[in-house]
């Protein structure tokens, strides 16, 4: 739809639009005052509520760090946010706790061992996959990149069942390896997506260069197509690391207590939520601080690995 | 283009060719190959493995056939699951489509727009579990505690002042008996001249309003009906039940009614910081003294947020904070992409914001804002670990959605695998219209 159209509708019709448009021109050229505090009133309402919005979304996690900074016994009696006015109820007595507590930093490396394996065998299998489908020949190549597109919305719920049974039999269930290979299939999907449609813009000429230099598929893969992809491989990998990093349901299913990261130690501790605050808000506080760095530190990439799936 | 046309190209002189054809493949499927096995065996066998197994009993020894299908829409715990994951498809993707189009709008009229983008993107790096203690905290019921029930009874009670002696009870036996809708009224009655003592026991003395005073005895007058209200308690003990001793404070702004003999209310008054009160100018006669229930009456203490009736409301509130960012985001995204010149043709043409709004910006947006809809809708079909982890267990059960149902049927004591399995083939199918919306999109984008 263009503007005309959208305008010809309009009440006001074509003879009275040429006089609105002059005399907002005029304006323009003479706003008066009334013009400019109406602009600057209607710009300062947009600035207060956003600012509003900007608070109540910032309230929740100051929420968190507050109370997970409090004793049990402050927590029980008073709001975090008395703790604004009376900062000495802060304290870092809860981590210095929840640090020593050996299970939770078990699982905070289990987390690690789990987030960081899978983030690196879904890009390297999908940067395999994503060059073969979009630069080299083989039978039913177009048709299986559309199976490849239809799993992308495939809900992991679907491979609970069979694949605990499946692992059950191989001696995977309970282990970190196993929550590893989950992750990474169910990754997948959108990891080749991404990275095929990605490396289909290297302009032609530049591959067929390389190749009549003499350079066989694998060094091209390795020397051209990973460096030109950069950009799309740094938003999957951050993707992909906070998708496995922020976790509970399938490790829930898939780990034991000793393999089990820390979205599932902490999970367990939600029964008596009212008097575990101690170790919860720390631990959730743990739990998010390495994603929300990586946030800060890649924005740009976090932004596009996030959106990459939905816009293109 | 199909590898079969190259095959035809020279017949007879193209055996090396063919070779290097050959080699060629076989690179290419050693390319693709680790990606299909796992593809295969983790994702594609367990869809024909779950529609398997859809089809048997428990134990997985009985074919039922489409029985777990029929016995979805029968079990009364499933039927809420499906019912509140409805809710969840038809609210949540909405508001958020909504809301972000707000303010991906607002936000360019602002100078402090990244900044503003990027908090509200943050809480998409935090995981369900985190985002899940975040709320539980937020959404406690006690307003001392949780600071949404603070916020919400901090603005109901500027509007409505929070009665001062919620815990107070009349001595017994000294001339003062509860009355109706929580109210005391004296036993006996009074006229001007008179003096009463209203004793009260029951409140802390460090709930005392700031103020008050301590209460003395009343001196009588002949033309006011004069009187005090106490808290009839010496700390430290001592002091005579039903008479003003020393050391005992007076209770402040308690409303005081002198009623006639009718039970209309003849005058109204406030006690002061002392407790005394007095009704000057009242027709000589017989009234009785009310205290009115609005002195007494428990304070408000907000919303239950996970109680059962809003529990989902709830959740869904708490997702809506984790993925405003991500809608918001990729609407702002679309808008930059808009071409400005039309925009500018609008504004010159004299169309207010509004009109530009509603005619230019939401068409032209429609393919980005039917994206953000679609990739919210599947996701809102998969929620799990939030409801998992927000609702108390009581109300677990009202909060079920079809992902933690599947999962509690399957593996959270019901431990039906044949119903389990369907619910997931369920879920599976509820995605399928998206399967072929990004299957299109995509061929689309392909010619």
């Amino acid at each position: 739809m263009s503007t005309h159209d959208t305008l010809e509708r309009s009440p006001a019709g074509p003879p009275a639009r040429a006089l609105a448009g002059a005399s907002a021109a005029g304006a323009r050229r003479r706003r008066g005052p009334v013009a400019r505090l109406t602009s600057w009133l209607s710009g300062g309402l947009v600035q207060a509520l956003l600012i509003v919005v900007a608070l109540v979304w910032i309230t929740p996690l100051a929420g968190l760090l507050f109370s997970s900074l409090r004793d049990e016994e402050t927590n029980a009696t008073s709001g975090w946010w008395t703790a604004l006015t009376e900062p000495a109820q802060l304290s870092f007595d809860n981590y210095s706790e929840l640090l020593a507590d050996s299970g939770i930093v078990q699982a905070f490396w289990n987390t690690v061992m789990i987030s960081v394996p899978t983030t690196f065998l879904v890009v390297a299998v999908a940067a395999l996959a994503g060059y073969a489908f979009a630069w080299l020949e083989f039978p039913g190549r177009d048709a299986v990149f559309l199976l490849v597109v239809a799993l992308l919305v495939v809900p992991v719920q679907i491979g609970l069942l069979p694949i605990a049974e499946l692992f059950g039999r191989l001696g995977l269930y309970g282990t970190i390896p196993g929550v590893v290979l989950f992750h990474v299939a169910y990754g997948l999907p959108f990891a080749v997506f991404l990275l095929r449609n990605y490396f289909a813009e290297i302009p032609k000429e530049m591959l067929e260069a390389a190749r009549i230099d003499g350079g066989g598929e694998a060094r091209i893969f390795v020397r051209l197509v990973l460096p030109l992809g950069r950009p799309a491989i740094a938003s999957l990998a951050i993707f992909q690391f906070l998708w496995v990093w922020n976790d509970m349901l399938v490790a829930l299913l898939f780990a034991n207590t000793s393999s089990q990261p820390l979205t599932v130690a902490l999970q367990s501790e939600m029964r008596q939520f009212g008097s575990n605050i101690g170790i919860l808000a720390p631990g959730a506080f743990l739990s998010l601080i390495v994603p929300v760095l990586v946030f800060f530190a890649f924005q740009r990439h976090f932004v596009q690995g996030v959106m990459a799936g939905s816009v293109k | 283009m199909s590898p079969t046309t190259h095959r035809r190209t020279a017949p007879g002189a193209a055996t090396p060719r063919r070779r290097a054809q050959r080699r060629k493949r076989t690179i290419a499927c050693l390319f693709v190959l680790p990606a299909l096995l796992l593809l295969g065996a983790l994702v594609v066998y367990p869809v024909i493995f779950s529609v398997g197994r859809s089809l048997f009993d428990a134990s997985g020894t009985e074919f039922v056939g489409v029985g777990n299908y029929t016995e979805m829409f029968r079990d009364p715990a499933t039927l809420t699951a499906i019912r509140n994951s409805t809710l969840w498809v038809v609210v949540a993707p909405a508001l958020l489509t909504g809301l972000g189009l707000v303010l991906a709008v607002l936000t360019e009229k602002i100078r402090w727009a990244t900044a503003f983008k990027l908090l509200m993107f943050l809480p998409m790096a935090v995981s369900f579990l985190a985002a899940g203690i975040i709320f539980r905290l937020a959404y406690e019921h006690d307003p001392d505690k949780g600071v949404l029930n603070a916020a919400v009874v901090g603005v109901h009670d500027a509007f409505s002042d929070p009665s001062p002696y919620p815990t107070a009870r009349a001595r017994e036996g000294h001339g003062v008996e509860p009355g109706e809708g929580g109210s005391y009224v004296t036993g006996a009655t009074a006229g001007p001249g008179d003096t009463v003592t209203l004793g009260f026991v029951g409140i802390a003395p460090k709930d005392l309003p700031e103020g008050a005073g301590p209460a003395a005895a009343p001196s009588a007058a002949t033309e006011e009906l004069r009187g005090v209200v106490h808290l009839d308690f010496v700390p430290g003990g001592g002091g005579e039940a039903g008479r003003v001793d020393d050391g005992e404070s007076g209770l402040p702004g308690m409303a005081v009614e002198a009623l006639d003999g009718g039970g209309a209310v003849a005058a109204r008054t406030t006690t002061a910081a002392d407790g005394s009160f007095s009704f000057a100018g009242l027709a000589p006669g017989a009234y009785t003294l009310r205290l009115p229930g609005e002195n007494f009456a428990e304070p408000w203490s907000g919303v239950s947020w996970l109680g059962p009736a809003l529990v989902t409301p709830a959740i869904i509130g708490a997702y809506l904070w984790i993925w405003t960012g991500f809608a918001m985001v990729l609407i702002g995204a679309g808008l930059a992409a808009l071409p400005r010149e039309t925009l500018e043709a609008a504004r010159m043409d004299g169309a207010n914001e509004w009109q530009i709004f509603r005619r230019i910006t939401v068409p032209l947006l429609a393919p980005v804002l039917t994206v953000v809809f679609v990739t919210l809708v599947i996701n809102v079909m998969k929620v799990f670990d939030l409801v998992y982890i927000i609702a108390p267990g009581t109300v677990q059960e009202e909060a079920n959605v079809l992902a933690t149902q599947m999962w509690l049927v399957s593996f959270g004591g019901g431990n039906d695998q044949g119903l389990g399995s369907a619910l997931a083939v369920l879920l599976l199918l509820l995605v399928v219209p998206a399967m072929i919306f990004n299957v299109r999109r995509f061929r689309r984008s392909q010619s």
